[in-house]
């Protein structure tokens, strides 16, 4: 993606927080670019360094104990470094945000109406009736049937869904040209999951925003994403166009996130296999590939050895931060897909390997 | 809402039998001087104590002695007269209402004013300086028993016996209708003692509240709107941090206007708290009884006035 076409416009973003335990590395080099009208899905298990990421970029995560570096550009413009005032006035005007859980994101002792109509006036120099009226009108827009009633309830007294479509009205107020959603259905039922998608996609087009869609569900991301980044330990271990990274996967850890979501395509009968171990502490992170406690195909090298997110030499869209040889990785994931274990995969591939010696 | 509250009346009148009930057993069952003997004086008579005992009702059974004062107080709406003056009991306290009143209310608003702003800023600025002067201060605060404070704060300022003589001291207080302007003078010092507690630890209390509110999700939501720190912190968390101190004030209310008798009876202020000072001195049992009525229909008072609004404060409350 070129420079021109990115609204969002991420390098290097590294962010440590100095905890009594020690530094703790949040964010480790984080890079990546939104365009207009487009979605990047960034994937991950809790604690991969997603949410801290966005929250960084909307410079929500400041203080004497965090140690930010890198840049965040929105429309060229370096957030990182912009002055709380300047900020503040970015916030919720050009760049907004959707959180995860709408029952806590939303103030519990205000009225969902009176909410939005801060998001507008916050930014926008108009009376109370015309951020009513605009408040009304937002409603409507995220499909909230009886918006009238629902602009004077108070967040408890709406369900889940229309909680969370009260969030997006609130963050599309200004109609923002980015978009950060740091899972926006995970505390809903999958029906309702499917109609949030649905409405964030059709925002996102009408309003041409560029939308940073964090999730933990690689569904969520097939459905809605055009590129995916993969996080895993504070770092992107891959990053790829949705539909490539669906086709070919190249990272164990992501074929671990295919392997471990149900999928109504996948053969009958084969099972959902969970990665095993825990996400690494960030405190003191693994030495070498940061996921080579938990890989099963692991080999001495990759202890020490860190690698580099580097484009595939078959499309180089598609950048992968792994050690295994890219002819190795396509015989795994061959096998991983037709319903192995990654014990026969290894088993199949070290064969392979050994016949290929011969 | 309104068959709730009627509910809560309801049993605010169940409650104040019992505390009636408790109150005279407590009087006569545990040892306390003999009302009569009290009124008669040192060399009295057997005959006069006798014609005393009689007259106050004493010589009849403990229940009916209760009976009687309860279905005088019910039919009637009289708590009986003082053993010890004579005075009706109603009058006493309506006479002495006054004075806790303002005590009360005067060192609510101060402590409120100090409090809030000094939690708030010590919430915002937590780990500064600001922080810890009043996170020690508060401690002090909480430390310092009233009685103690009320005596230091008489030999430091008070205009007869103090180091500085700035305000009134003891026993100055005038009813606010005869000086309104030495009526305050009089209740300054008074006021600052109660409230330095009260200070502390609201203070305190909102300073955890608010950092605690401070981390919470929809005040990332308030900032990610775009919203000024002021509005932020004012309205968005100190709206959330100071629904339970409404709550504790009311409750603090209830329970000083009962009488805040250390207080009163330091600085001699004439309230319901010195009141019930000398009838317990004074075995009166009269005026005991009619003292810890007040003060339970207060509390019971305070107790549903802090539901409702606490239903108003948080719309959740409402529907539960």
């Amino acid at each position: 993606m070129s420079d021109a076409e990115a609204v969002l416009r991420v390098e290097d973003l590294r962010v440590a927080f100095d905890t009594r335990d020690g530094l703790l590395q949040a964010v480790d080099g984080v890079s990546f670019a939104v365009a207009r009208g487009r979605t990047l899905g960034i994937v991950g298990e809790s604690g991969s360094g997603k949410t801290v990421a966005a929250t960084t970029a909307m410079g929500l995560v400041r203080g004497a104990r965090v140690r930010t570096s890198g840049r965040v550009l929105l429309d060229g413009e370096d957030l990182l470094g912009a002055s709380p005032e300047r900020l503040r006035a970015l916030r919720g005007a050009t760049i907004a945000m959707v959180f995860q859980d709408p029952l806590s994101a939303l103030h519990p002792l205000l009225r969902v109406g009176a909410q939005i109509e801060e998001a507008v006036r916050a930014h926008r120099d108009v009376g109370r009736a015309a951020a009513r009226a605009r408040t009304l009108e937002l409603l409507e827009h995220v499909a909230i049937p009886d918006a009238r009633r629902r602009r004077d309830a108070y967040p408890h007294e709406l369900s889940g869904g229309m909680r969370q479509r009260a969030m997006i009205a609130m963050a599309l107020a200004n109609e923002p040209r980015v978009l950060i959603a740091d899972e926006p259905t995970t505390a809903l039922d999958v029906t309702v999951q499917a109609q949030i998608l649905a409405l964030l996609r059709r925002l996102r087009d009408e309003l041409g925003m560029a939308m940073v869609l964090i999730t933990h569900d690689l569904g969520v991301v097939a459905e809605t994403a055009d590129e995916v980044a993969v996080m895993y330990a504070g770092r992107i271990v891959e990053q790829a166009p949705a539909a490539e990274l669906f086709a070919a996967p190249q990272h164990p850890y992501t074929w671990g996130l295919l392997r471990s979501t149900p999928r109504l395509e996948a053969a009958v009968g084969a099972d959902l296999v969970a990665i095993p171990g825990r996400p690494p502490s960030l405190l003191q992170p693994p030495s070498g590939c940061r996921f080579h406690p938990r890989c099963p195909y692991v080999r001495e090298r990759h202890r020490e050895v860190d690698p580099a997110l580097e484009p595939l030499a078959a499309g180089p869209d598609h950048r992968v931060a792994c050690l295994l040889p890219e002819a190795e990785r396509q015989a795994l994931w061959a096998r991983l897909a037709a319903g192995a274990t990654p014990e026969q995969a290894r088993a199949a591939a070290a064969g392979g390997s050994e016949e290929a010696a011969r | 809402m309104a068959a709730y509250i009627l509910r809560r009346v309801l049993w605010g009148l169940v409650l104040l039998v019992l505390v009636s009930a408790l109150t005279f057993v407590v009087f006569y069952v545990l040892p306390s001087a003999d009302p009569a003997q009290l009124r008669a004086g040192r060399s009295a008579s057997p005959e006069t104590l006798a014609q005393i005992r009689e007259s106050l009702g004493l010589n009849e059974s403990l229940p009916s002695q209760f009976w009687t004062f309860l279905t005088s107080l019910m039919l009637h709406a009289d708590l009986g007269y003082s053993y010890f003056s004579g005075a009706s009991v109603g009058s006493l306290l309506i006479d002495r209402l006054p004075a806790t009143l303002a005590l009360t209310l005067g060192a609510l608003v101060l402590w409120l004013l100090v409090a809030v702003p000094v939690g708030v800023l010590a919430a915002v600025r937590r780990g500064t300086w600001v922080d810890k002067l009043t996170t020690g201060g508060a401690v002090l605060g909480i430390s310092m028993p009233v009685y103690w404070l009320g005596l230091v704060a008489l030999y430091l300022f008070s205009d007869d016996i103090g180091l500085i003589p700035l305000l009134p001291g003891a026993g100055a207080y005038v009813p606010l209708t005869e000086d309104p302007g030495a009526w305050f003078a009089a209740l300054v010092l008074p006021w600052l003692v109660l409230a330095s507690t009260f200070t502390a630890v609201y203070a305190r209390l909102l300073r955890g509240n608010m950092i605690e509110v401070l981390s919470e999700d929809y005040v990332r939501t308030a900032r990610a709107k775009g919203l000024s720190e002021r509005r932020v912190v004012l309205r968005h968390g100190l709206r959330a941090a100071a629904t339970p101190l409404v709550t504790l004030a009311g409750l603090d209310v209830g329970l000083l206007l009962g009488g805040a008798v250390l207080v009163e009876t330091v600085f001699n202020i004439p309230g319901i708290g010195s009141l019930s000072y000398d009838a317990i001195v004074n075995a009166d049992y009269p005026v005991i009884q009619g003292t810890v009525l007040l003060a339970a229909c207060f509390v019971i008072v305070a107790n549903i006035v802090v539901d409702i609004l606490y239903a108003y404060l948080d719309p959740r409350v409402r529907e539960a």
